[in-house]
């Protein structure tokens, strides 16, 4: 690709010089302080070359917001742009178009997935009582492909121009001819690199679960989120093969002129559809199967009571599981595929209903005889389980094909969406990263700007989104970058607006929290801090940060609820009589390499400049080589050193008590 | 513009023709059964909160209940009703708006509209009538029109919310949507399929006349219209917005869209057209209005598509 300066650096876009300028200082800055304070070692000891599942999840979880600020930011533009009819604050539809496919594109594949990811590492393998993933590498170089895919989709907005064709990426509008320059490359490539980490995720996932789980934790005394984090890594390892290979077709369409979805010598573009929406329908049950488990968790703990209908729960999210591979078609009833087609998959779409409403009424009659505690992770599942049915149920209002046909492609469905993917998945990563929090940097958010954000955000939500559901009715397509007044649209869109707003506040109140909590809020002694209710594992280790072998003893598990009934048992998990050698993996660079390597390569690929590509290809291989003959049997943590540590924790907590 | 809104408001709830009808009333029976479902959902919601929220005299708190098989299958069966019960009215509306919506008139027969979309514009022919129309469309009242939609490029989606639900214009196939419009006016319509730069604008009038006044305003054209020919037509293969146009002849007499996805690209380059990359320094800013040269000839093109009547072959019907 011969490309001038101009056109390889963004020029021309006060917005985007604002950005570069802003990426450039951040960057100085970071290199600054690390270099000041001399952490570049530890930065990479202790966090790039960690196999710690739970700083692993840590960084995933760090990534995600700041990739949520980023197309967070772009929300509020676009929601800047539609406040009034005519709007010229972005300029020409060009720049609408690119942000709404990057905000898009973000939210799904670098927010809603790494974050529950992250909450994963963090959470599953101390529920089933295991001392790390089963393949602790390849969980470090998950995070890396999707590091640098990530970084590589996002430097698009201001080298070489960002993608521009939906996050569905439909062609021929994707192809070279309707998309001509490097931003739909960017898209390709950031997200083929991100997806190799997801599947390995999937299947470092499903290896723990059924092989690391402690003695007497069959797969029927498994907390809901293990539960669901298996199921969620069984539908990685379905789908995510799908986007490969779809993303590799329109790679080459795009970069070596094969004829795959093209329009010309006989390209297939609706087979994109088929097979993006083949892996698009199961990503969405891959967000929001871990939310459902979060909130299971929390329900029960602040209730104070047993899950009600464990085991038609597990049925439940099973059952949508599979369901969630025969729907893919209601993301386009209006192609026209005939009405046998289409009342199938709306039959099939509506089924999904059954699981999902049995699930909503098992969280009801689990607060029922409950001891209710409004703490901040509670009040999260609570507000999901109203805002989550109004997205359910307007989902079923798409399903019915023949009514689908009006609200297709229109606000209504931009409605939809958010009410599943924010009162579901972005609820619960809130919650569970609340909830988490303590396991993660020992000690609580502060509860009062806790509540204030939530209501604040929930009532912004609510004001922004439910709004478009009649801009929807109204006709009101989306994807428009502009309308006029004559189209009746003022009113509506302008609240929507302020909602929007508020839900930024609301996020900026987080961030504030997050900061003054760790200045101003009590240390976490014990390992159960949320009012001794935990019931899960993760809360029957020694200490509020578990050590980095999680657990000195592995607990043995008599029965669901396992740390609670220890309680009631009168069992003390870490009682230790005899200690024991522990053998923990190494860390490791080469994922971190190797990963650079491939956002190397993915820029040259972006371009079209062959040298680098190969000299990324190369020094992907490199590493793999390096990884293929390296001898690593990890490190032996000796018992005298484990005796240390929990008695230095048991220490610590007498005198705290004390 | 002339928007017709209802007393209501919406657009989609006020519907002008029996396919946009059966669909407003489908919508409204979901929106009752789910408008019951959440409120269900809420008031459960707000009674167990109230009741065993943690606090001082607290009752009833049983820590032991984990399932109880009658309530289970019981909110097992709700839903499995609930759905069979939408799915019903769900299916008939989905096979009978594939049929000719019934006429108040005696005309049954509908009249055939080709609608292609073209990025960002859109192309209305009339085969009967040999006659063609750009961004906008007359219709009689009352009859039912069949719309034979296709696209020159990307995948758009024909929209007329009042008339009834949208269909996708795909290249290189053929999708077929009935309307039929049964009041007079004029109504929105609008390609809902994000197309790129120009979709914003991408919209359409629909006229809906007198069976009358449509015949007499199809004479007139067919009259006194230029003549559309390969050279005019390919202008508007080149993306950028224009005006309305009339014309007498259609295009599918050198192309169907549905048969040839090539054709477009074709065009571009007899037209001298070259994708650009939007960020490079001498990309236009914003989308072109075109001016389009009705007094073009026809062009010379190495591969005839006139040799074979596109009609003829047995187009890809979908799937
Ligand atoms: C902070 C609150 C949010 C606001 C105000 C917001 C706003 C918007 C707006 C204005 C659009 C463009 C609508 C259009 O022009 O068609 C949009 C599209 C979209 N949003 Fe959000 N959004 C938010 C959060 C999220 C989250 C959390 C997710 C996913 C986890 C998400 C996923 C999407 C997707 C997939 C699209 C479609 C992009 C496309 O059409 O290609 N959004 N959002
Ligand atoms: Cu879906
Ligand atoms: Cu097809």
């Amino acid at each position: 690709m011969n490309l001038d300066w101009d056109e390889f650096i963004v020029t021309g876009e006060p917005f985007i010089h604002a950005g570069q300028i802003s990426i450039l200082l951040t960057t100085l800055g970071i290199i600054f302080v690390l270099t000041y304070f001399k952490k570049w070692k530890w930065l990479w000891k202790e966090w790039v070359t960690s196999v710690d599942h739970r700083k692993i999840g840590i960084m995933y979880i760090i990534a995600s917001v700041l990739m949520l600020i980023r197309a967070g930011v772009d929300a509020m533009m676009m929601r800047t742009q539609l406040a009034v009819p005519e709007m010229p604050f972005l300029g020409e539809a060009q720049h609408y178009n690119e942000i709404f496919t990057t905000h898009g594109t973000i939210m799904i594949i670098f927010v809603a997935t790494p974050f529950l990811i992250g909450l994963m590492n963090v959470a599953t393998p101390l529920q089933i009582g295991a001392r790390d993933v089963a393949f602790p590498f390849l969980n470090n170089l998950s995070f890396w492909t999707f590091f640098w895919g990530a970084m590589l989709f996002n430097i698009s907005f201001v080298i070489g121009g960002a993608p521009d064709a939906g996050w569905s990426a439909y062609m021929p509008l994707a192809s070279n001819d309707l998309s001509p320059g490097p931003g739909q490359n960017f898209y390709l490539l950031g997200l083929q690199i991100t997806g190799i980490g997801t599947l390995a995720t999937g299947i470092n996932f499903v290896v723990t679960i059924l092989k690391m789980r402690a003695k007497g934790m069959t797969l029927m005394r498994m907390p809901m989120f293990t539960w669901t984090t298996l199921i969620t890594s069984l539908i990685i390892i379905g789908a995510f093969p799908i986007l490969t290979v779809a993303l590799a077709m329109q790679t080459f369409d795009r970069l070596w002129d094969t004829a795959f979805f093209t329009l010309q010598d006989g390209g297939m573009p609706m087979m994109w559809v088929n097979l993006f929406w083949l892996w698009g329908h199961p990503e969405v049950y891959i967000v929001i199967l871990p939310a459902f488990g979060i909130f299971s968790e929390i329900i029960t703990t602040f209730a104070r009571k047993r899950l009600f209908g464990y085991t038609s729960m597990v049925f439940a999210i099973a059952a949508i599981s599979g369901l969630s591979f025969l729907v893919w078609v209601h993301h386009f009833f209006t192609m026209g595929a005939g009405p046998m087609v289409n009342s199938f998959f709306s039959i099939s779409t509506m089924a999904i209903a059954i699981p999902t409403g049995v699930k909503i009424f098992n969280w009801l009659a689990t607060l029922h005889r409950g001891r209710i505690q409004f703490s901040v992770p509670m009040v999260w599942a609570l507000g999901f389980i109203p805002n989550f049915t109004i997205g359910g149920v307007t989902g079923v209002m798409l399903a019915m094909a023949a009514a689908d046909y009006q609200y297709h492609n229109t606000y209504f469905l931009v409605s939809h969406f958010h009410y599943v993917l924010i009162a579901g998945t972005i609820f619960a990563c809130f919650a569970g990263t609340i909830y988490w929090w303590p396991k993660m940097f020992g000690l609580k958010l502060n509860a009062r700007l806790g509540h204030w954000m939530f209501w604040l955000f929930m009532i912004g939500f609510n004001v922004c989104f439910f709004p478009q559901y009649f801009l929807g009715l109204d006709g009101m397509p989306r994807r428009i970058y502009t309308y006029f007044p004559e189209d009746g649209w003022f009113g509506l869109n302008f609240i929507s607006t302020v909602g929007a707003f508020m839900m930024g506040i609301a996020f900026v109140i987080f961030v504030y929290n997050i900061y003054y909590s760790y200045r101003y809020q009590p240390r976490e002694t014990t390992g159960d801090p949320w009012g001794g209710r935990g019931r899960t594992l993760e809360w029957a280790t020694s200490s509020a940060v578990p050590p980095h072998y999680n657990f000195a003893k592995i607990p043995e598990v008599k029965g669901q609820d396992a740390f609670w009934q220890m309680k009631q048992d009168g069992i003390d998990p870490n009682e230790i009589v005899e200690y024991q050698d522990i053998h923990m993996p190494n860390n490791t660079g080469n994922p971190f390499i190797m990963c650079v390597f491939m956002f190397i390569g993915g820029f040259g690929l972006v371009f079209h400049w062959w040298p680098i590509a190969i000299i990324g290809a190369i020094g992907i291989f490199i590493c793999m080589i390096q990884r293929s003959f390296s001898r690593d049997n990890g490190h032996i943590v000796s018992a005298e050193e484990v005796r240390k540590e929990e008695e230095g924790i048991r220490e610590g907590q007498a005198h705290e008590n004390g | 513009m002339m928007i017709i809104t209802s007393g209501c408001g919406m657009t989609v709830l006020d519907p002008e023709g029996t396919v946009g009808e059966q669909q407003r009333d489908l919508i409204i029976l979901s929106i009752t059964f789910m408008l019951i479902i959440v409120l269900v959902v809420l008031i459960l919601l707000t009674y167990f909160l109230v009741k065993y929220r943690e606090r001082d005299g607290h009752r009833g708190y049983d820590p032991n209940i984990d399932g109880s098989v009658k309530l289970e299958v019981i909110w097992t069966a709700i839903p499995i009703a609930i759905v069979t019960v939408l799915s019903i009215p769900t299916v008939y509306t989905i096979f009978n708006i594939e049929e000719v919506p019934e006429a108040s008139t005696e005309n049954e027969e509908p009249l055939v509209v080709h609608a292609t979309s073209s990025n960002w514009m859109w192309i209305f022919s009339y085969p009967e009538e040999d006659i063609e129309t750009i961004n906008y469309l007359n219709i009689p009242v009352d009859r039912p029109v069949l719309f034979k939609l296709t696209s020159a490029d990307s995948m758009a989606s024909f929209w007329v919310p009042q008339l009834g639900g949208q269909r996708y214009n795909m290249a290189g196939m053929e999708t077929e949507l009935y309307l039929q419009a049964g009041t007079e006016g004029t109504y929105y319509g609008r390609n809902a399929n994000y197309t790129g730069e120009g979709f914003a604008e991408m919209r359409f009038d629909v006229n809906a006349i007198e069976e009358s006044a449509f015949n007499e305003w199809v004479a007139d054209v067919q009259e006194d219209a230029p003549e559309l020919t390969q050279g005019i037509y390919d202008q508007f293969m080149v993306p950028g917005h224009v005006d309305e146009y009339t014309f007498s002849g259609t295009h599918l007499e050198w192309v169907d869209h549905a048969i040839d996805a090539e054709y477009a690209m074709e065009a571009w380059e007899r037209e001298g057209y070259e994708p650009m990359n939007p960020h490079a320094s001498d990309a236009p800013d914003g989308v072109p209005r075109l001016d389009i040269d009705v007094e073009a000839g026809s062009v010379e093109t190495e591969d005839t598509q006139n040799e074979e009547t596109p009609q003829e072959q047995d187009s890809h019907h979908h799937h």
